[in-house]
């Protein structure tokens, strides 16, 4: 990481600003006015819109591995993903992909 | 209303926050971990934490400035993970759109994916509470999560300089992701916006750092809106 301290201020104080404008939007500003329809449909897309394409280089070409794609990363995220989806708890996926992540790891030191 | 059932209120918002706490300390927990060793001093961290406190958009800051991405980047970026919640304050205002100004802003900074499906649900089941009953049920909920959720930051940020290379902590933050993803998934459009997310971004994986997320996210989104809309039509 590269900045000044300055510079990761400026960041965390634009962040903060920034959300908080976002989360203050509409409640704070306009009350009960309605949106245009296709923005809240949009909208409604953001987060499977955002996470999905950040985390796909992460699995496929990890930093850790030198960019090389890693047979126990990609199942551990596959894992993460299936149980998450199943039983529609965060928590669940989390613990999961974890297990699978370190069982892996864990195997291909000993093999 | 009176002060009695303000109080019950917000008691009630306080114990429905409360199984929350499996989620947020690990989540909080590896925050810390992952902040300091991505180079962020201890009150940068409290920083993040205190004045941003939206864990999916501090991650998402943090491994752009890994990347060295330029500040323009990770904000936007990071504040593009967080446009959901411009969603979440338009779902919240016919709710609380009567309340003080400054119940308004204190509600708007404590608005995150755990405070705002807890609290849509109980509006959505008593439809009867009053404005003031709603904003302190949506305080204690609040209550159960947030000083959590900077005490746990604290703790991984202290704690995280003892723990080993080893333990390839780097790939907690992608499991922690696509485990909240994951759920969010729940029709064809959900899908066909997740799946053109990853091609789009992958294709552009040489774009300056969060460019090419950005356009990623933006055709997911159209992708999400026009599969919506043919399955609308052909239901109809």
């Amino acid at each position: 990481m590269n900045y000044t301290a300055g510079q990761i201020w400026l960041i965390i104080g634009l962040m903060a600003i920034g959300t908080f404008a976002i989360r203050f939007s509409f409640l704070g500003l306009i009350g009960d006015k309605p949106m245009p329809p296709l923005i809240l449909r949009m909208l409604r897309y953001t987060p499977v819109a955002v996470l999905p394409g950040m985390v796909a280089p992460l699995v496929l070409w990890p930093a850790a591995t030198g960019g090389q794609p890693d047979l126990v990363r990609i199942i551990a995220a596959l894992v993460a993903v299936g149980v998450a989806y199943k039983t529609r708890k965060v928590v669940w996926g989390m613990f999961a992909g974890a297990a699978a992540f370190y069982a892996g790891l864990g195997l291909t030191a000993l093999l | 209303m009176t002060a009695a059932t303000a109080k019950s209120a917000y008691l009630t918002g306080f114990r429905d926050g409360l199984p929350f706490i499996f989620i947020v300390i690990p989540f909080a927990v590896l925050f810390g971990v992952v902040a300091i060793e991505a180079g962020l001093t201890l009150a940068q961290t409290m920083g993040f934490t205190v004045l941003v406190i939206a864990g999916a958009a501090q991650f998402a800051a943090v491994q752009l400035m890994l990347d060295n991405a330029a500040i323009g980047f990770v904000l936007l970026a990071a504040l593009a993970v967080n446009l959901r919640m411009a969603m979440y304050s338009a779902a919240l205002a016919p709710y609380l759109g009567g309340a003080p100004l400054w119940q308004r802003a204190l509600v708007s900074y404590l608005n995150f994916d755990q405070t705002y499906m807890t609290a849509v649900a109980k509006y959505e089941d008593q439809p009867d509470m009053s404005v003031a009953d709603r904003a302190q049920y949506f305080f204690g909920v609040a209550s159960a999560i947030a000083p959590l959720w900077c005490a746990a930051t604290l703790g991984g940020a202290l704690i995280g300089a003892a723990i080993p290379e080893a333990l390839a902590l780097d790939f907690i933050l992608p499991i922690a992701f696509l485990s909240m993803v994951a759920p969010m998934v729940r029709t064809l459009a959900h899908l066909a916006a997740a799946v053109v997310s990853v091609i789009v971004a992958l294709l552009l994986i040489n774009l300056p750092s969060g460019s090419g997320l950005l356009i990623a996210a933006l055709c997911a989104m159209v992708a999400g809106v026009a599969v919506e809309s043919l399955m609308e039509r052909a239901r109809a």
